[in-house]
């Protein structure tokens, strides 16, 4: 009896896995149908891009490798954007996560007057569209001289609320004892902060870089407002000045458009689990 | 002396906390004033501002264009929270389930789209809804016998089209938080549901669904402001910021034409007010209905 009744069970769990398999396969297919779409049509002229849309049909009488030849030794800024983006997210990562955490380790370690009254603050930025800033802070920085520089993207989040937030929940954790044992060792706070801290930080640091590198290499709105020298134009900028009307660039867009992706896939296969932390990291709070 | 002063440990919580201070007044608070003030006066960038009292807001009221960009964003929102809570709550449980053959990898490609920049998305979505008969998604509703449509001439359409870009883009990224909201279910509540004879229906309302209201709450809340505060998915989708009969206009994109493209800050500047107030008052509405509140009071 008992045995019939594993098979029976064991026969279901066959039908489910199978109808999962099935449904998140089906699911998976309409996820990628895009990148295959731009995969394929990066391989098309542009005019038939304009002509047709982007399809999934495989013609191979019109498809060459003239766009990518056209990416690598054609006349266009798309390396300079493409350098501009590598610069902007280096230096904004590398600042906004330092000085993230030296300010998350005075709310950690300190119990200090007005701390809970500041904290707040920090919570109060998380909690207001920035969008609504858009204006006031454009005004601001066209008054302070600084349009057209990276300074303009860069300052106004280098302190930045999300990343002081996650630094502070995890440095919480650490024993208050490994501060007390750099005291005694007669190192003054700084010093704990940089000798002690920042190599205890160094697992979080990941999945921050992750997060902000993300949210900086794929950033539009405010670049594109601050920035109007054609010079230092960012990928999503200089991407955004290929669509015209006219379908003139649909060569370079396309191949352009692939061709960033791939970085940030290549970067997302080697480090995951820190993209996922990253991306995930305001719901843990919760 | 200065340096005793720097190091003691009275004040080193002060310094370490200083660049957010400084942040915070010069590039968070202030602006945010002024967007107050500015709401109140008729300002040209680089010009003396002049003070109008209301006008901005009375003005704003009858604006019928401002009001179309409202209902259009509510719209959108109102439809990513529709389409990107319920699915991928029910994407995770059954991705989580022991009868899954391979999850990991699911659970990586699905999160793929989020990693594509709005200006890529857009711009490959902006061409998947192209009105030619051979574009991606008018041949596959031909399939069906539907179509051809021009998607992003037609109201309901387009909206559709940006509904489906937020879907592809955010599925994945959703379906990870209720993931990581399901870890933290002790399995003991199933295993008691088992015994006491419950099907599957029954332990996802009475175990799963009550359990993983936090993170609901937290998807709740960061979709309600990215829904009302979208705006360069439809500069992409669009590409720019008009679109035939502002079909696509956001209240984003309305404060962008006023303030940028037409140099109306003060008029800008109310239409940012009025989308904080609706903000807020939307989350704290939400957050007090579902008790989040006094759950930290306790």
């Amino acid at each position: 009896m008992n045995n019939l009744h594993n098979t029976g069970g064991t026969r279901q769990n066959i039908i489910a896995k199978v109808l999962l398999l099935l449904f998140f396969s089906v699911l998976f297919i309409v996820i990628m149908l895009p990148f295959y779409a731009v995969a394929l049509s990066s391989f098309k002229p542009g005019a038939d891009l304009i002509r047709y849309g982007l399809n999934l049909r495989l013609d191979l009488d019109v498809m060459s490798f003239k766009n990518f030849e056209f990416l690598f030794t054609g006349k266009h800024d798309y390396f300079m954007w493409f350098k501009n983006s590598m610069f902007l997210t280096i230096g904004q990562v590398t600042l906004t996560l330092f000085i993230s955490a030296f300010v998350a380790y005075g709310f950690a370690a300190y119990d200090f007057k007005g701390r809970n009254l500041l904290f707040v603050c920090v919570l109060l930025i998380m909690m207001v569209p920035f969008e609504i800033l858009l204006l006031p802070l454009y005004s601001l920085i066209n008054d302070l001289h600084m349009m057209n520089s990276y300074s303009a993207i860069i300052v106004p989040g280098i302190a930045n609320a999300g990343t002081i937030f996650f630094f502070r929940q995890y440095l919480r954790s650490i024993p208050k004892e490994l501060i007390q044992s750099g005291r005694v060792d007669g190192a003054n706070e700084y010093l704990i902060f940089f000798r002690l801290i920042l190599p205890v930080l160094k697992p979080s640091f990941a999945a921050m870089a992750i997060l902000n590198g993300m949210n900086s290499w794929n950033n539009l709105l405010w670049p594109f407002m601050v920035l109007g020298d054609q010079n230092k134009f960012t990928l999503p900028i200089g991407l955004k000045t290929l669509l015209t009307p006219y379908g003139n660039n649909y060569d370079l867009l396309i191949v352009g458009s692939f061709f960033s992706i791939i970085p940030i896939f290549i970067l997302f296969v080697a480090f995951q689990k820190y993209f996922i932390d990253g991306m995930t990291a305001g719901a843990v709070k919760g | 002396m200065i340096k005793k002063f720097v190091y003691s440990q009275k004040v080193a919580p002060y310094i370490f906390v200083l660049p957010f201070v400084i942040i915070f007044l010069i590039f968070w608070l202030f602006p945010l004033a002024n967007s107050f003030v500015m709401s109140f006066q008729e300002r040209m960038l680089g010009q003396d501002p002049k003070w109008i009292g209301t006008a901005n807001y009375t003005k704003l009221l009858t604006d019928k264009v401002f009001l179309k960009s409202i209902t259009n964003s509510v719209v959108y929102m109102v439809g990513t929270l529709i389409l990107l809570i319920p699915f991928p709550m029910l994407f995770a449980c059954l991705i989580n389930s022991k009868l899954m053959w391979g999850r990991e990898f699911f659970k990586s490609s699905f999160f793929l789209p989020a990693l594509t920049s709005v200006a890529v998305a857009g711009t490959i979505f902006r061409l998947i809804f192209g009105e030619m008969e051979s574009s991606l998604m008018n041949s596959i509703l031909s399939l069906f016998g539907i179509g051809p449509f021009k998607y992003l001439k037609d109201q309901n359409l387009s909206m559709a089209a940006l509904l489906t870009l937020a879907c592809w883009r955010w599925t994945g990224v959703n379906m990870l938080y209720y993931l990581s909201g399901l870890k933290s279910i002790d399995s003991e509540y199933y295993e008691a549901a088992s015994i006491d004879g419950a099907s599957a229906w029954q332990k996802f309302r009475a175990i799963t669904m009550p359990l993983l209201k936090p993170t609901t709450i937290y998807v709740l809340t960061i979709s309600i402001y990215a829904g009302l505060a979208m705006f360069t998915e439809s500069l992409m989708m669009f590409n720019g910021n008009n679109s035939p009969k502002n079909i696509g206009l956001t209240i984003v994109g309305y404060l962008y034409r006023q303030g940028i493209e037409k140099n109306k800050l003060g008029y800008a500047a109310t239409v940012g007010i009025v989308l904080l107030v609706v903000a807020m008052t939307i989350n704290l509405t939400q957050l007090k209905l579902s008790g989040t509140f006094k759950k930290e009071e306790d």
